[in-house]
């Protein structure tokens, strides 16, 4: 099979999907811009043209409203952010029109809507165009929120957003875009709320999404050269959850450690800690469970601070050898 | 406008419309006031003409983004009257099945696509219907409903320009009814002319006097068919008064929001008296004919408060609780 980038794969299956379905509609900031959304877009303004490539002005909020009445017209817009600190914007129009519609008017009218949520930290960007906020709108109910790991996931997932009848979150991490894994030419679809063991291993379970997946994979290889094995769920999906899979590992390791791109105060890892606990798994724990997130600090812009800010490989591997010495 | 030129059974129908609204209306603030109704209803009395104006100009196809006051533009839109009255008891037979309330609304085989309770909210949503016609070359339009506070919103301002940018088939139509809220127009716009904002994104729009139902049919005839032949949005400002207070049955009279005067004077402004002499003078239904459709619009709403009162309301389960969370 071929190797492809996580960026070369978004960008096939837009052009794909666009092709397949008269329906798909890509709007948002930055969508004709050879950079604004790294190569993503690449193409698709001369191949489908303004009416269906949109790149509106920076009034994201009203935007995001017009992306939900398109999806009232019939249409499956796709709306990017490309950051995903521009949703505050948006609030309004994904937290209280987009999520509750569906419900709102008794199951009438749903939204078929892809928000497509671009994490881009690093690089000196600072606290407004660093965020990782997938645990907001994980938190709204009406929302699904995805986070694929690499390309293949991102391919699959993002036909499955497209063809899901509800607004969901796909959130893509920058970090991804020049890694390269084997990816299909042809459509294909990963199922929304289903996560995938990266590697196995009896001793740890590390809980994973996005980004963080990788990380997790290259402490898990070094954590096995000092004699450690560990399970790496990458979560796929962050609404729903897949707690079974979880469950699966955590029966055998009872031991957790998870890793989250955002911060830690009600984030995801509190989540999923919190789930653990109300689960007959915390009977059996070998010790608490530990997390490895942001601290609850806004991004730095010096790449001296973000050193230490966002973490890696070794405070995850740290992290798993203080939790097998307990 | 020349009335002559208008079937007479189409300017009876708009009489129908409009009392239809206010006896519903007047009916809704006895039952909250016997606490039959508990969601809040924030009522229409008194800017009848504006919906049934602006919704006579439209077609089945064409679709219209609503408020938190709601209950006006459902039945102009030709909504059928007892699940909106079931809606406002939550049962599980109302628009919405009892999941929406009042502020809450939608028929989408009438092109009543719901209503937003969040200022400003559904404008954008218009806007995107619009866009959606426009693509698919479709020649339906979209209307947004709000009123003057929204003009205080930044997405309203976004909405028109988007519009304006894309020249899209929508058309935003403003109730000036004097209030935002508790708060009187001039303490909450600096500008307090809303059509000519129009200007400043290059669009059209008009200052109609939203108390008389055929003024507001003809404006909005002029912003539809311009938007149908591709001549992009319209806004229209109708400038009416709202009889109650911002929600509930209440006048607000005696908390010192606004003078009994001022209350009076719209009052004898009323779009359907208004339009009862027009309908004598021009021999189109006598005093007994107007009585004959009282009687029936009464039955109607009579009808409908029944058929709320029998209707059950959403059952008690988890199941029917997590429902229409996802598609």
């Amino acid at each position: 099979m071929r190797e492809v980038t996580y960026s070369y794969a978004i960008n096939e299956t837009l052009h794909q999907l666009m092709q397949k379905d008269e329906r798909v509609v890509l709007i948002g900031q930055g969508v004709t811009s050879p950079w604004y959304v790294g190569t993503t877009t690449v193409g698709l303004i001369s191949r489908f043209g303004e009416e269906r490539v949109i790149d509106p002005p920076v009034s994201e909020n009203c935007t995001t409203g017009v992306a939900i009445g398109l999806a009232f017209t019939g249409m499956r817009p796709i709306y990017v952010f490309p950051r995903m600190d521009f949703m505050y914007y948006a609030m309004d129009q994904i937290a209280n029109h987009a999520a509750n519609w569906y419900f709102m008017f008794g199951g009438q009218l749903n939204v078929p809507m892809t928000i497509w949520a671009i994490i881009n930290r690093g690089g000196e960007q600072a606290a407004q165009h660093s965020q990782a906020i997938h645990a907001i709108f994980a938190h709204i109910p009406g929302l699904k929120v995805v986070a694929p790991s690499n390309g293949y996931d991102a391919k699959g997932l993002l036909v499955s957003c497209v063809n899901d009848g509800n607004p969901v979150i796909f959130v893509d991490d920058r970090w991804l875009y020049n890694l390269k894994c084997n990816v299909p030419e042809e459509l294909y679809s990963i199922p929304i709320g289903k996560g995938i063991f990266r590697k196995r291993g009896d001793d740890v379970t590390i809980i994973a999404s996005s980004y963080m997946v990788h990380e997790a994979i290259l402490a898990a290889e070094e954590c096995e050269e000092r004699g450690i094995n560990v399970d790496v769920i990458d979560l796929r999906s962050i609404k729903p959850i897949d707690f079974d899979l979880i469950s699966q590992s955590v029966k055998r390791t009872k031991r957790i450690v998870i890793v989250d791109g955002g911060w830690k105060t009600c984030g995801l890892s509190a989540e999923i800690a919190a789930k653990i606990a109300e689960s007959e798994l915390i009977k059996n724990l070998k010790a608490p469970l530990i997390r490895v997130t942001l601290p609850d600090v806004p991004a730095p812009a010096s790449s001296s601070l973000e050193q230490i800010y966002y973490p890696r490989k070794e405070k995850i591997v740290s992290t798993v050898q203080k939790i097998m010495e307990v | 406008m020349d009335i002559k030129r208008l079937p007479q059974e189409f300017i009876i129908n708009l009489y129908e419309t409009m009392l239809k609204i206010r006896v519903f209306e007047e009916k809704v603030a006895d039952l909250i006031l016997k606490k039959e109704i508990i969601c809040p209803c924030h009522l229409y009395i008194g800017q009848e003409a504006v919906a049934t104006g602006v919704c006579a100009a439209l077609r089945k196809d064409d679709y219209i983004f609503s408020t938190h006051r709601s209950h006006g533009h459902y039945l102009a839109k030709g909504g059928d009257m007892k699940k909106l009255m079931a809606e406002l008891f939550c049962r599980e037979t109302g628009t919405s099945k009892g999941r929406g309330g009042s502020m809450h609304i939608a028929s989408i085989d009438m092109g009543i696509m719901g209503s937003s309770a969040i200022v400003g909210g559904s404008i954008p949503l218009a806007v995107g219907a619009a866009l959606g016609f426009k693509i698919q070359k479709k020649d339906s339009v979209a209307v947004a409903f709000f009123g003057e506070g929204a003009v205080c919103e930044g997405v309203f301002y976004e909405s028109l320009n988007f519009a304006a940018l894309k020249k899209l088939p929508v058309i935003f139509v403003c109730e000036k009814n004097h209030y935002s809220t508790h708060m009187p127009i001039s303490k909450i716009l600096a500008d307090p002319s809303i059509y000519k904002k129009a200007l400043s994104f290059a669009m059209d729009g008009a200052l109609v006097d939203g108390n008389d139902v055929l003024k507001v049919y003809e404006k909005t005839k002029i912003a539809v068919d311009s938007a149908r032949s591709g001549e992009g949005p319209y806004l229209l400002e109708c400038l009416t008064y709202r009889w109650r207070g911002h929600v509930g049955p209440n006048y607000d009279l005696d908390k010192g929001l606004r003078s009994s005067e001022e209350l009076e004077y719209w009052m004898k402004k009323c779009p359907i008296k208004s339009l009862e002499k027009i309908m004598v003078m021009n021999s189109i239904l006598s005093e007994k004919e107007m009585e004959f459709i009282k009687l029936k619009v009464e039955n109607e709403v009579e009808e409908a408060i029944k058929f709320a009162k029998e209707s059950p309301k959403p059952p008690q389960t988890e199941d029917e609780l997590m429902l229409y969370v996802f598609k």
